[in-house]
């Protein structure tokens, strides 16, 4: 199914959400990683772990479709495959892989490469890399 | 304050995601199905992001420490082994499929399609499954080089 190319306001967002990077990291002095901000919240947590901080990132995260909504009168685009055992796969692989490799697409993507972290370089051009395969078999090969 | 800098750095990174088009798993999939319907956008949000984070992160980092904490709280690894190169690749393969990762799949919760609720809560089930057999794993990394050790 066929997307809009977006290069201005995929910019501007990108843009947002690096401001949000630096803010907290201005602030708090922590990489907006979104896995570790969830995983962090979920069992089994070290002792000491302050919750707080990443509950109320998340409520931020929650908020933001609401408000959008408020503000522009109308939902923003979007299409979720109704495939839920796909959709449940993915979410299982997301999930494990992430906590596994330490980050996700803000952490490594776009925190860790901003940073020059050799490591989230690996990380990014891994996932960039089987994401992409991941697609080339679901569209082409098995043609879902 | 603090509290409310955090919510606020929460809404401007789903707003963010909203514009940028990455809420929507449609279009995520098109920027990495190049033989198909590729469109280049995804490339655009990385692109807009790393330029505000590069120089935004030097220049806050040349402070001595964040305005609610002592210290910056930085990586410091260098080293990546087999776990950490299969965790992005699973995660990669999860990305592809799905077309969600992490902060979009939570920002496009409210928006409520079925798609989304299961990715988000299998996503959760993934993270602490992750969690339980990396605790696994550094245990049984431990008692093999204790008993080595001992040889």
């Amino acid at each position: 199914m066929e997307t809009e190319f977006t290069p201005i306001l995929s910019l501007l967002g990108g843009g947002l959400i690096g401001a949000s990077a630096v803010l907290l990291m201005a602030t708090h002095g922590r990489i907006a990683g979104i896995s570790g901000i969830i995983s962090r919240i979920l069992p089994p947590r070290s002792a000491g772990q302050s919750l707080s901080q990443g509950v109320l990132f998340v409520i931020g995260l929650l908020l933001s479709a609401p408000i959008w909504v408020l503000v522009y009168g109308q939902s923003p685009v979007q299409t979720v495959s109704d495939n839920l055992p796909l959709l449940g796969a993915a979410g299982i692989l997301v999930g494990f892989g992430s906590v596994l490799g330490n980050g996700c697409t803000s952490g490594h993507g776009v925190c860790g490469i901003s940073r020059l972290s050799g490591r989230s370089i690996v990380a990014t051009v891994t996932f960039m890399s089987s994401a992409f395969i991941a697609v080339l078999l679901l569209r082409h090969v098995i043609g879902a | 304050m603090k509290n409310l800098v955090t919510l606020i750095a929460g809404l401007m990174f789903g707003t963010g995601l909203i514009l940028s088009g990455m809420a929507n798993p449609a279009k995520v999939q098109n920027f990495l199905d190049l033989f198909g319907t590729w469109d280049p956008s995804l490339a655009f949000v990385m692109g807009g992001a790393i330029a505000v984070t590069m120089p935004g992160f030097w220049l806050v980092t040349r402070r001595a420490k964040p305005f609610f904490n002592d210290v910056f709280h930085l990586p410091t690894r260098t080293d990546f082994d087999k776990r950490f190169v299969s965790g992005a690749a699973i995660f990669g393969l999860g990305w592809g499929l799905g077309g969600f990762c992490p902060g979009p799949a939570v920002t496009a919760v409210p928006l409520a399609a079925q798609g989304t609720i299961v990715f988000v809560v299998t996503m959760l089930i993934g993270m602490v499954a992750a969690k339980y057999f990396v605790l696994w794993w550094d245990r049984r990394t431990w008692d093999l080089a204790g008993k080595t050790s001992q040889l």
